[in-house]
């Protein structure tokens, strides 16, 4: 009998089992191992502090989405002995294995920051909304919200989706202009970043929606502490914001365990090949999804694309064979931008997001880096596709490898 | 691929004017940079500057300036008075690195 342990039951870790149970002979024993039985779509979380989801939405049972023929084990992960080929867990078992697939993700930290989780302004003024309780919370905080200065701000790189927070800037503009108080709503987007994304023509066009939308921008921003009892930031540089309602994107890391482990590199994040997705220090571990330290988006389109192409690489590891496929990085995800319309972004690790059609060249119907309705129907349809197709393992019609056609290249 | 001369020294650099070759850089080339956009340097400047070059050198990448706090132990605070305004793009420039990635 060989084992495969997978931690994490969350969109890498059940898509994993899933595909690898179909794929893997009977003499396979397969466990995956999660703290709770809360798969929570996190791509919901968005919605709900504007009342477009409830929270009961976003959350489902882990074990109906698990396949028959798989273990599931509900414990915490107390360490990788990696060496030994054994994980310790919280419930004082130990699981040995043959081969381990990571996919706990990375979470928020507002720990992490001096006046975040400990200031007296937590949940009553300064809200996250990457967690089913932020989002929840912040969904009263704005309803009760009458008028004032709000900034939505993110702390540092990497992140759960990178485009979330903009996302939330352009959804909270609408949202006040649709109860008919814009006017006396004063929005700032607070980045480290140098513009309002990273990469440079969608950067450029987000910047441009924004000043559209009368949206201020502070760019260089780099959060050192959240002074409560003056309700303002202050970034390193001593630059000062004041505000009424915080809307903060805290710091990510890995899980606990993974420091424990000491797999991680500083921020708890496991070092792996970036075409493979292969632990750089041990054969026998792969890592999918967020818990990795692969440079491209912390997403669940890039948790998708990637374990496509590693399928087909672990089946030809595990029989001693070169692994045939290249993970490119590839993610596409829909930002919302209000007014009932989204763009689509589609990118990878050597090619920034472009203007133009998707996925048909010169067809679309999808429009890269354009508003538009459809996409943001895309963007609702998607949570229907990402229960019944995404997590049982299900190919979606669209290439898991990025195509330079139908895109606009600029100088 | 663009190249720059500065004091009769020649290297190449990307569209932002990021160094594309690690081994062209020097301490010297790296202070006439440094003098470029009014930084003066001495030990206390030149001490993130080398941890960048030695951890970048083994991992490949440029170090953020959370890397520069846990792993090489400097105070982001005091990084941002060394290098006011943008510590993290000015330091890997003076250093010969590429920029930063912040990941998408």
């Amino acid at each position: 009998m060989r084992r495969l342990l997978i931690l994490g039951a969350g969109t890498a870790g059940t898509m994993l089992a899933n595909i690898l149970r179909r794929e893997l002979s009977a003499d396979w024993a397969i466990t995956v191992v999660d703290k709770d039985n809360d798969h929570q779509y996190q791509p919901g979380y968005l919605f709900i502090p504007f009342g477009t989801y409830t929270p009961e939405r976003v959350v489902k049972p882990r074990t109906r989405y698990l396949p028959k023929g798989v273990d599931f084990v509900q414990t915490g992960i107390r360490k990788v002995r990696a060496a030994d080929n054994e994980v310790d867990l919280e419930d004082g078992r130990t699981l040995p294995y043959d081969w381990l697939l990571i996919a706990t993700g990375t979470r928020p930290r507002p720990d992490l920051t001096p006046g975040m989780a400990d200031g007296s302004l937590w949940y009553k003024k300064v809200f996250d909304f990457y967690t089913l309780e932020g989002s929840s919370k912040l969904h009263d905080a704005l309803e009760a919200f009458e008028g004032g200065k709000i900034l939505v701000q993110l702390t540092d790189m990497p992140i759960k989706c990178p485009v979330a927070p903009l996302e939330f800037v352009f959804l909270v503009e609408d949202y006040f202009r649709t109860r008919r108080i814009r006017h006396k709503v004063d929005i700032t987007y607070v980045t480290p970043l140098d513009g309002a994304f990273t990469k440079p023509v969608a950067s450029r066009e987000l910047g441009n929606l924004m000043t559209d939308r009368s949206i201020r921008l502070a760019s260089d921003f780099a959060l050192e502490h959240i002074d409560n009892e003056r309700q303002m930031i202050v970034s390193y540089d001593g630059r000062e914001l004041p505000f009424d309602l915080l809307v903060t994107i805290p710091l990510n890391t890995g899980q606990q365990y993974v420091f424990d482990s000491g797999l991680g590199d500083e921020n708890g994040f496991i070092p792996v090949d970036k075409q493979t997705l292969r632990s750089t220090q041990y054969d026998n571990i792969f890592v999918l999804g967020d818990a990795s330290n692969i440079p491209t988006s912390k997403a669940g389109a890039v948790a998708h694309f990637g374990v496509e192409t590693f399928v087909p690489n672990f089946l030809a590891a595990v029989e001693g064979k070169p692994m045939p496929n290249k993970f490119d990085g590839h993610a596409n995800c829909f930002v919302e931008s209000g007014r009932g319309q989204a763009l689509l972004l589609d990118f990878n690790y050597d090619t920034q997001p472009l203007t133009g059609t998707f996925p048909l060249p010169g067809i679309g119907p999808m429009k890269l880096l354009g508003r538009s309705r459809i996409n943001h129907m895309g963007k609702l349809a998607f949570e229907q596709l990402y229960w019944r197709m995404l997590l049982p393992g299900h190919k979606l019609p669209v290439p898991t490898l990025m195509s330079m056609a139908g895109k606009h290249e600029e100088n | 691929m663009p190249t720059n001369t500065l004091n009769e020294r020649t290297f190449h650099v990307n569209d932002e004017g990021f160094f594309t070759n690690r081994d062209e850089w020097s301490e010297e080339l790296g202070a006439d940079l440094a003098a470029l956009i009014d930084i003066e340097m001495d030990e206390e400047h030149w001490g993130p500057i080398r941890f960048m070059r030695e951890d970048s050198a083994k991992s490949g990448v440029t170090p953020t300036l959370r890397r520069l706090q846990t792993v090489g132990g400097f105070d982001i605070k005091e990084l941002y008075r060394l290098y006011p305004g943008k510590p993290a793009k000015k330091m890997a420039w003076i250093a010969g690195l590429p920029k930063p990635v912040g990941c998408v």
